[in-house]
């Protein structure tokens, strides 16, 4: 088992990950920093959140451009499972992996809250074993969006990763806390091995957390 | 004013827009024995502001009780420090940005929160939390909806930028704060005891090396501007407000930690107020050298910057070091490796002057001591006001039927409501040690890596402190006491920021002194010492003082974290208990001010051996596994406080104590009262230990079912509640 947390600058949540990862495994991932070229044999690789580069520029942008990310686009072609976790989730769009844009939340500001997310794909090595899972979100730019061919290719791809909930597991506005279109929370590549998630699953990983329910996503590939 | 026997060449409309009085400007020419050149003069106005030279303030802060078991550093450093067991220590402060977050509430809170976040880790510490006690004027003025907003964006925006949780704090809302809102920034962070780093400079020769941003032209004179009265035309003073750049400060943090690891760093400090002037004075001072700096090597961001804005610019995101020469190329590449400035740009000296060149001409040339050692100070005058008037209360006063309605009224106001709405905006929860989130009586947050956690909480009831500034004092300290106890932890120490009008005034001056002698005893009774802390003064619109305002932020340490108490009641059957008696004081209570509009009655009085023991009691019924649940009862009294711990565990209550005068019971404000809930089985057991430690302790209810039931009063449903809590601080900003 051997996993790869990238760190740009601004990531601040490839600790957390790490973390999360080292618990569940018992195998401490290796950090990579991001002026690398590329990364040995992995079973996953973890692209995480944070603020690369201030989002100064549109969230993920810079960090899409980052000298490892070639080598990670390769590995993703190759079937290499990749995770994108909010700030992750934007590069891994801005690189190209994943369809779609991650717009403004639609409320206007930042939101940190648990919400509840029911698995659509079921078959994938991130969603084989996931139920509705409760985990935090923490973002301003979380709205998902892709235009309506984009949609009807994704949903009949099975390519839905995730959908925002309410506590029976209905999928509806008033469980949408972002504007999200769908209430897509995360979402696959064609070939389903790349994931972009906003919620946070390794913020949600130990009894300490106050819910592991993101242990699931860690495990179902790590394991 | 013109002074007819001005003798000097300098133009004395220069000194005085210096924010520098005439007697003071003629104690520089006595000590430099000769006049000042403008970027010195620029530089003894920095130095002897308010801001810089607490010269007001200084012989008051010395009274406070700075020492303890615990304490490894007290006040002095850029932060306090406390043992947390196991080689761990806690690093703290927090710091006041209320004058440029009033003019520009976006970046002037956004810079606070950067600047505390450097006073800490320039001491070597991880940042582990951030916390905010922010004070805005009535909540339908017409400035206070975009303070607000601006306010919590910018602390979001910079804390959850640079990835450090904003975990908890405080709001109010009073008319004192609408020409002058109050923003105070907390930071904790985490360090090895053997691994503190201190800003001394020490060995002549040593390379003195400026880190992290370039130097621009923003933020000149952002000193001299906190410590100056406001008006009409404060507005123009907007470019004196600074730019934060969270994304510089995460590399600048994450640069400086991989760089302290090494033994290469002999002196740090960051440069906040007064930018490379406080800075590089500090060092010199401190460690008792000189220091000569060419300014020609500073990293600027604007052409042809002069000395003088070199040395005043407070551009943000930037450090001093005093580093050991054999390592500076091994620093020199972690600094580029995070793309960041690394620039020597002086060296130690023997001269114990502050020498200055710029394109190798000397500008500037100051005896160290002159600057600091000789800086005034002043005891001014002050006068202590009588205290309002303690009012009794008398049940016929009010109507017996309204409590229900009385209840829902407070807790939809602005006050009192739930803060969801600007703790959503903050992340809370990255670096994934947060054990209890916002909306607790203390944030707990997990030391990464082990079993223990901090608690942390900041308080104070400025219209207490207004109307009785030494119970206020004794009250600001103790509410983080209670909030730290209730969480399970034991309080350790606190960090204050006293903010407060112009102490020229002698009855300004006198709830200085009033509100610093209650805070004094209460620390001392409760060996909780001050660690670090900052002064706030000339906090005035158009000569209109702000309430005094002494803020303080609580730390507790948290040996066992299956210890960690929150306020949601758990479990149907659990009884509710009260902690200390209820004597039925209303004066200056949230219900006094919210439902009759009046602010009167006087504050309520803090026994501290009481408060000692029913806190010492709370502490040991949880570390005895007693307790379930814990909330402290404060503004707005005991109804309120039950219904909060109703509201987070959405859980119901049936309230079997009977009294003959319900508004009193419910509503008054008495001092050392806590909520406690226990289980049935655990009930004997702690009131046997309440009293054996001559603690009062009542049950007063049941735990169960949806409704808040109050016998011979009424129901109601706890959801319907909790949906007028969550609702005003939302309203406010739209």
């Amino acid at each position: 088992m051997k996993s790869h947390v990238i760190v740009f600058p601004g990531s601040n949540c490839d600790r957390d990950v790490a973390v999360a990862i080292k618990n569940i495994s018992s195998h401490q991932p290796q950090m990579v920093w991001h002026k690398e070229t590329s990364i040995n044999q992995s079973d996953l690789i973890v692209v995480p959140g944070g603020f690369s580069y201030g989002d100064y520029l549109r969230c993920g942008a810079m960090a899409s451009t980052s000298p490892i990310m070639q080598d990670i686009v390769k590995k993703a072609k190759e079937g290499v499972p990749v995770l994108g976790i909010c700030n992750g989730f934007q590069i891994l769009i801005e690189s190209g992996l994943l369809d779609g844009a991650l717009m403004r939340n639609s409320s206007l500001s930042f939101i940190c809250r648990d919400i509840l997310i029911k698995p659509k794909n079921q078959s994938s090595v991130f969603t084989k074993n996931a139920q509705v899972a409760k985990m935090p979100i923490a973002h301003n730019e979380g709205n998902f969006f892709v235009t309506s061919e984009q949609l009807k290719k994704i949903q009949d791809n099975d390519q839905i990763a995730f959908q925002y909930c309410d506590e029976n597991g209905n999928v509806s506005e008033h469980s949408n806390p972002n504007g999200s279109l769908e209430n897509i929370a995360g979402i696959l590549n064609e070939n389903k091995n790349v994931l972009g998630m906003m919620p946070h699953p390794e913020r949600a990983a130990e009894l300490a957390h106050g819910c592991e329910d993101g242990k699931t996503i860690f495990e179902s590939i790590l394991n | 004013m013109t002074n007819h026997n001005w003798q000097f060449q300098t133009e004395q409309s220069l000194v005085e827009n210096h924010g520098l009085k005439l007697d003071e400007f003629e104690k520089i020419v006595e000590g430099l024995g000769r006049e000042p050149n403008l970027t010195e003069l620029g530089i003894f106005s920095a130095m002897w502001n308010e801001h810089c030279s607490y010269k007001s303030s200084k012989f008051w802060l010395k009274k406070l009780p700075t020492s303890g078991e615990r304490v490894v550093q007290g006040p002095g450093e850029n932060a306090g420090v406390i043992d947390i067991d196991d080689g761990d220590v806690a690093v703290f402060k927090m710091e006041s940005h209320n004058h440029p977050s009033f003019l520009e509430p976006y970046q002037g809170a956004a810079t606070g929160v950067g600047g505390i976040l450097r006073d800490v880790f320039t001491m070597g510490a991880r940042p582990v939390a951030n916390l905010n006690a922010l004070r805005f004027g009535e909540p339908n003025h017409p400035k206070t909806k975009h303070l607000l907003s601006g306010v919590v964006s910018g602390i979001g925006g910079y804390g959850n930028c640079i990835g450090v949780p904003t975990v908890g704090g405080e709001v109010n809302f009073h008319p004192s704060y609408n020409g002058n809102i109050l923003v105070n920034a907390m930071t904790v962070g985490i360090a090895k005891k053997d691994k503190i780093f201190y800003s001394a400079a020490a060995g002549v020769g040593n390379p003195v090396v400026y880190v992290g941003s370039k130097t621009g032209r923003d933020g000149i004179h952002g000193a001299t501007m906190a410590s100056a009265e406001f008006d009409e035309d404060s507005e123009d003073k907007k470019p004196t407000v600074q730019v934060g750049d969270p994304f510089t400060e995460k590399l600048l943090l994450e640069a400086c930690l991989e760089l302290m690891k090494e033994e290469a760093i002999i002196a740090i400090q960051d440069m906040g107020a007064a930018g490379l002037t406080s800075s590089s004075i500090e060092m010199a001072s401190k460690g008792d050298v000189g220091l000569e700096i060419d300014l020609s090597k500073v990293p600027m961001r604007a052409k042809n910057m002069s000395a003088y804005e070199l040395m005043l610019s407070e551009s943000q995101e930037r450090m001093l070091m005093v580093l050991d020469p054999s390592k500076e190329e091994m620093a020199r590449d972690i600094f580029k490796k995070w793309d960041l400035e690394f620039e020597v740009i002086g060296k130690v000296t023997d001269t114990k002057r502050l020498i200055l060149m710029k394109s190798g001409k000397e500008v500037a040339s100051i005896p160290i001591n002159i600057l600091v050692e000789d800086a005034p100070e002043y005891q001014r005058d002050y006068i202590v006001e009588e205290p309002s008037p303690i009012k009794e209360y008398k049940p016929e006063d009010f109507d017996q039927n309204s409590i229900l309605n009385d209840l829902n009224t407070m807790i939809m106001h602005p006050d009192l409501s739930s803060r969801k709405w600007i703790w959503e905006q903050y992340d809370h929860m990255v670096m994934a040690d947060t054990v209890v989130r916002p909306g607790s009586d203390a944030a707990v947050v997990r030391v990464h890596g082990t079993n223990k956690g901090l608690a942390m909480s900041t308080d104070c009831s400025p219209v207490y402190c207004k109307h009785n500034p030494y119970e206020g004092g004794k009250h600001a300290v103790v509410e983080t006491w209670r909030n730290i106890i209730a969480s399970g932890a034991l309080p350790i120490a606190i960090t204050d920021c006293m903010n407060f009008g112009n102490p020229e005034k002698p009855e300004i001056m006198g709830q200085f002194v009033e509100c610093i002698r209650g805070m004094g005893d209460a620390c001392s009774k409760l060996n909780y010492p001050v660690v670090s802390g900052n002064v706030s003064l000339y906090n005035e619109t158009n000569g209109e003082g702000i309430y005094p305002t002494p803020a303080i932020g609580g730390v507790g340490l948290i040996k066992d974290l299956s210890n960690v108490k929150t306020l949601s009641l758990k479990e149907d059957g659990n009884f509710l208990c009260v902690v200390g008696k209820t004597a039925n004081h209303l004066g200056t209570s949230k219900y006094i001010s919210i439902i009759q509009s009046k602010e009167e009655g006087g504050t309520p009085e803090i026994n501290l051996d009481t408060e000692l023991r029913n806190g010492n009691f709370v502490m040991d019924a949880i570390k005895q596994k007693l307790i379930t649940s814990a909330h402290d009862v404060g503004e707005g009294g005991i109804l309120v406080a039950i219904s909060e711990m109703c509201m987070s565990g959405n859980l119901g209550i049936t309230i079997e104590i009977e009294t003959d005068f319900p508004h009193g019971y419910f509503f008054a404000e008495d001092q050392s009262r806590y909520l406690l809930e226990v289980s049935p089985n655990n009930y004997d057991e702690c009131q046997k230990l309440a009293n054996n430690n001559d603690v009062y302790f009542e049950k007063i209810g049941i735990v169960g079912g949806d409704k808040i039931s109050i016998k011979n009063i009424g129901d109601q449903q706890v959801s319907v509640l909790k949906r007028s809590f969550e609702t005003s601080i939302e309203q406010i900003s739209h």
